[in-house]
């Protein structure tokens, strides 16, 4: 396996390894294919609670009780979760709460099913419209430097800050198996 | 039936360090009304969110308890959380609902409680520990010790009159709740 293979197939673990550098303790989620290994890694996390969500804007309310509480949280989802908290996103402006969201995205690459499409089109500029700081990783190689700058500016100012994980970067979604 | 003041002011008596998360509407203005406190977060805004940032508090402070005091309109509109709460059974947790059956803040139209939907029910198929129908006075007392030593999850829908109560409004500015309340918290 050469170099670059690794570091594809390791990026959850780079990811996870920003969560314990900056002391995540609460990770929201809905059961998602491309973040299933960070899911995994948190999931057996002593000092992570995972906390598996029926609708991603529950994820919101999650992310603001925790700051209440002193701890830090972030939110893995996909593109279409983040039509899903559109007005619960307000509470982080309102209040100054930091949010992490780390979002695999659909439709935009090699994607099977078209119903992905619409909301993937405009799942960054959503975002954006929420006063989100939004950053793009593409390429594995990149994740790294890309989710340890979003997890210092979401946590150092008190921002908002979502991380677009292209579908490129997820790889294919296996529909035979 | 309960009055919503009396019942939440006798609730909030000798709070102790009690972390309260209010929703926003008449719970927020209730909440206000027995008297300011740092260590009350008002919601004014994200309808639905008053259970999960209630979870979120209680699983980052395991140590204090935390009661969620919300609306029936509020608590339909989050009731998906009643499962996410249920799997992580957090047992500091006590989520009090006033349910007057009905929408006060847009003009009192009648709520999904009022025809006969049963949010005890729900909690309890969601693995709450407990849940409870209050609607007497005289119960008051055993909520408050439910609030304060109870096994959580726990949610008490307190059926309360419709009859309007003064608006008490507290603070608007969402950061400065949150910086009060964060600097409350951490002096304890």
């Amino acid at each position: 396996m050469d170099d670059r293979t690794k570091t594809a197939l390791n990026w959850p673990e780079a990811i996870y390894a920003h969560f314990r550098r900056v002391g995540i303790r609460q990770v929201g989620y809905v059961p998602d294919a491309g973040h299933s290994r960070l899911i995994e890694l948190c999931v057996h996390d002593p000092d992570i609670h995972d906390v598996v969500l029926t609708t991603e804007e529950e994820g919101v309310g999650l992310v603001a009780g925790a700051a209440l509480g002193g701890e830090r949280a972030a939110l893995l989802m996909q593109s279409s979760g983040v039509g899903n908290c559109i007005n619960m996103f307000s509470l982080l402006g309102n209040c100054g709460f930091p949010c992490l969201l780390l979002v695999t995205m659909r439709g935009e690459f090699a994607e099977f099913n078209p119903w992905q499409v619409p909301m993937g089109a405009i799942t960054e500029a959503s975002l954006k419209l929420c006063s989100f700081l939004t950053y793009r990783v593409e390429e594995p190689g990149d994740v790294d430097e890309i989710v340890g700058a979003g997890c210092d500016m979401a946590f150092n100012g008190n921002l908002p800050v979502a991380i677009l994980l292209a579908q490129r970067l997820i790889g294919r979604k296996e529909w035979t198996k | 039936m309960l009055d919503r003041r009396e019942f939440v002011g006798k609730l909030l008596l000798d709070r102790k360090n009690l972390l309260v998360i209010a929703g926003l509407g008449s719970p927020t203005y209730d909440v206000a009304a027995c008297g300011d406190h740092p260590l009350n977060f008002y919601l004014w805004g994200a309808m639905g969110s008053a259970a999960m940032i209630g979870l979120g508090l209680a699983l980052a402070q395991p140590a204090h308890r935390v009661l969620v005091l919300t609306g029936d309109g509020e608590a339909l509109m989050g009731l998906g959380s009643l499962a996410t709460i249920g799997v992580k059974q957090p047992g500091n947790l006590v989520i009090v609902v006033l349910d007057n059956q009905r929408y006060g803040e847009t003009g009192m139209q009648p709520s999904h409680t009022r025809a006969g939907i049963d949010l005890v029910a729900v909690a309890k198929a969601c693995k709450f520990a407990d849940g409870i129908h209050v609607s007497e006075i005289g119960a008051v007392n055993r909520i408050r010790d439910l609030v304060h030593n109870g096994a959580g999850p726990i949610l008490v829908q307190a059926r309360i009159s419709s009859d309007a109560a003064p608006r008490v409004l507290p603070i608007r500015d969402g950061h400065a709740i949150k910086l009060r309340f964060m600097e409350a918290l951490s002096d304890l």
